[in-house]
């Protein structure tokens, strides 16, 4: 465990703690890389998964779009646009967008797909117009799913932003690829321990906001581990909103 | 493409070292899933830890897993063995939930007609209980499947053999239509595999023919359900 106590005492020189290159300001650009690349793929893709959820055209194209992204390279991605963008943070970003976006759609669809039908009909029969629908029921249902897509997309992001440095936009990954090339395997740990930091420090956090969203009086969202049996095979179901008393 | 033409034996070979290191990691990740999943299904206690720590394993970028596990381990970063056991990793906390989901969706009413008509907890486990969770399995087998091809090249920039490579060497030589091949490849590879184990999965459960119990929706899906308590 040697490696490991010199990682640790790598991240603890205060040389490496300071500065352009220091880990405050490599976590600062990673972290920044992330919430742009999710807002961004956000504003695209949840008016879209919504609109999916709520009109249930185009479902077809996006469980293929969703299933399809899963095989696609993330690596071979970044460095084709670096070679058709050139050197900086504008392919990467591209790339993470393009990564982020199936799962974002994933969990808007997915949120409003999950809504139970009677519950539909039932703010229909007590007379909401169709955006009273979408706005009072769909979207507050959903919302567990979406975070749910939305926490993907942004792991997505955080693993992918680590190669970022290759075509020359810093981040985390700036260490590991210094140490792959004079190797320098202290270095190369320390980064990646930040990294994995980092993203279960996400995860954790959007664990915690996933719970935070789900509207009272509705048990959906809550880790289904202990639920019954999946009502729609496969479909998502965090089982919400069957049991409205609870 | 000219590229692609004059370099075909190169390429050729980088496909079938992929295909070598990808399709390892899937079978042993299947395997070691199945008495997981099932301890997780039968102990209830045990299901919220387990599948809480398969979901914030999956969280961990591979690029770091790779680098972390030799210095755990003690292999070569650019082993093959570093990257076969990190797909694994990989590979297992993906497949646990959906054997412990596919389990629990057999119903206890079955369950116990297995055990009246005289089958042993061992027998009905292998006879009864994962054929009816096969549709679950398959699914979640198929997700593990595409994601290892795909997380496989990640080794490339570690200098792991495989497809992975041709990214490394057509960003540093500028070619284009090297990585772009690299880029289909991979997509080729897990799209025919996809396929060859949906044909598997009807050839060994027939009873699923026609109607399609597993879904290329599922797996974000069932990524999401990951919402750990």
């Amino acid at each position: 465990m040697n490696l490991f106590l010199d990682a640790f005492a790598w991240l603890a020189d205060p040389a490496h703690l300071s500065g352009a290159d220091g880990v405050p300001t490599r976590l600062g650009e990673h972290l920044w890389y992330t919430i742009v690349a999710v807002v961004i793929a956000s504003v695209l893709a949840v008016p879209a998964g919504y609109l999916i959820g709520h009109t249930g055209r185009g479902r077809t194209l996006a469980v293929a779009l969703t299933g399809g992204a899963r095989a696609l390279p993330t690596v071979g991605l970044v460095f084709l646009l670096a070679l058709l963008v050139g050197i900086g943070i504008t392919a990467p970003m591209i790339a993470f967008v393009v990564l982020a976006i199936p799962s974002v759609l994933a969990g808007a669809y997915s949120g409003f797909e999950a809504v139970d039908r009677k519950t539909i009909d039932a703010a229909r029969a007590v007379g909401m117009t169709e955006w009273q629908i979408v706005t009072k029921v769909e979207v507050p249902l959903g919302l567990p799913l979406l975070i749910g897509g939305i926490r993907s997309a942004t792991l997505q992001v955080v693993a992918t932003a680590t190669i970022a440095t290759v075509v020359g936009a810093g981040g985390l990954g700036t260490y590991i690829f210094r140490g792959l090339r004079s190797n320098d395997y202290t270095q190369m740990l320390a980064g990646s321990i930040v990294v994995i930091a980092l993203a279960v420090a996400l995860e954790v956090v959007f664990s915690i906001v996933q719970r935070l969203v789900v509207p009272a009086g509705v048990t959906a969202g809550r880790p289904s581990d202990t639920r019954s049996k999946a009502a729609r095979p496969g479909a998502v179901t965090a089982t919400p909103l069957t049991k409205g008393t609870q | 493409m000219n590229w692609i033409w004059s370099n075909s034996d190169y390429i050729l070979d980088k496909t079938i070292v992929h295909l070598g290191l990808s399709v390892p990691p899937v079978i042993l990740a299947f395997v070691i899933s199945l008495p997981i999943g099932w301890a997780a299904n039968r102990f209830t206690r045990l299901r919220g830890v387990v599948l809480a720590v398969a979901g914030l394993f999956y969280a961990v970028p591979s690029f770091a897993l790779l680098v972390v596990l030799p210095g755990l381990i003690g292999y070569s970063i650019r082993s093959n063995t570093n990257l076969i056991i990190g797909l694994t990793l990989y590979g297992i906390a993906l497949m646990v939930r959906s054997v412990a989901d596919g389990l629990q969706s057999v119903e206890a009413d079955v369950r116990q007609s297995a055990t009246a008509v005289g089958y042993s907890g061992w027998q009905r486990f292998w006879r009864v209980e994962i054929p009816l969770a096969g549709p679950v399995l398959l699914a979640g087998l198929r997700v593990v499947l595409v994601s290892t091809i795909s997380l496989a090249t990640v080794g490339g920039i570690l200098g792991i053999n495989g497809l992975g490579l041709l990214f490394n060497d057509g960003l540093q030589r500028d070619i284009m239509a090297e990585i772009v091949a690299g880029i289909v490849l991979t997509i080729v590879m897990a799209l025919v595999l996809d396929g060859l184990l949906v044909l598997l999965g009807r050839a060994l459960m027939p009873w699923t023919r026609g109607r399609s119990a597993t879904r290329t929706g599922t797996p974000t899906v069932a990524r999401q359900k990951v919402v750990a308590p």
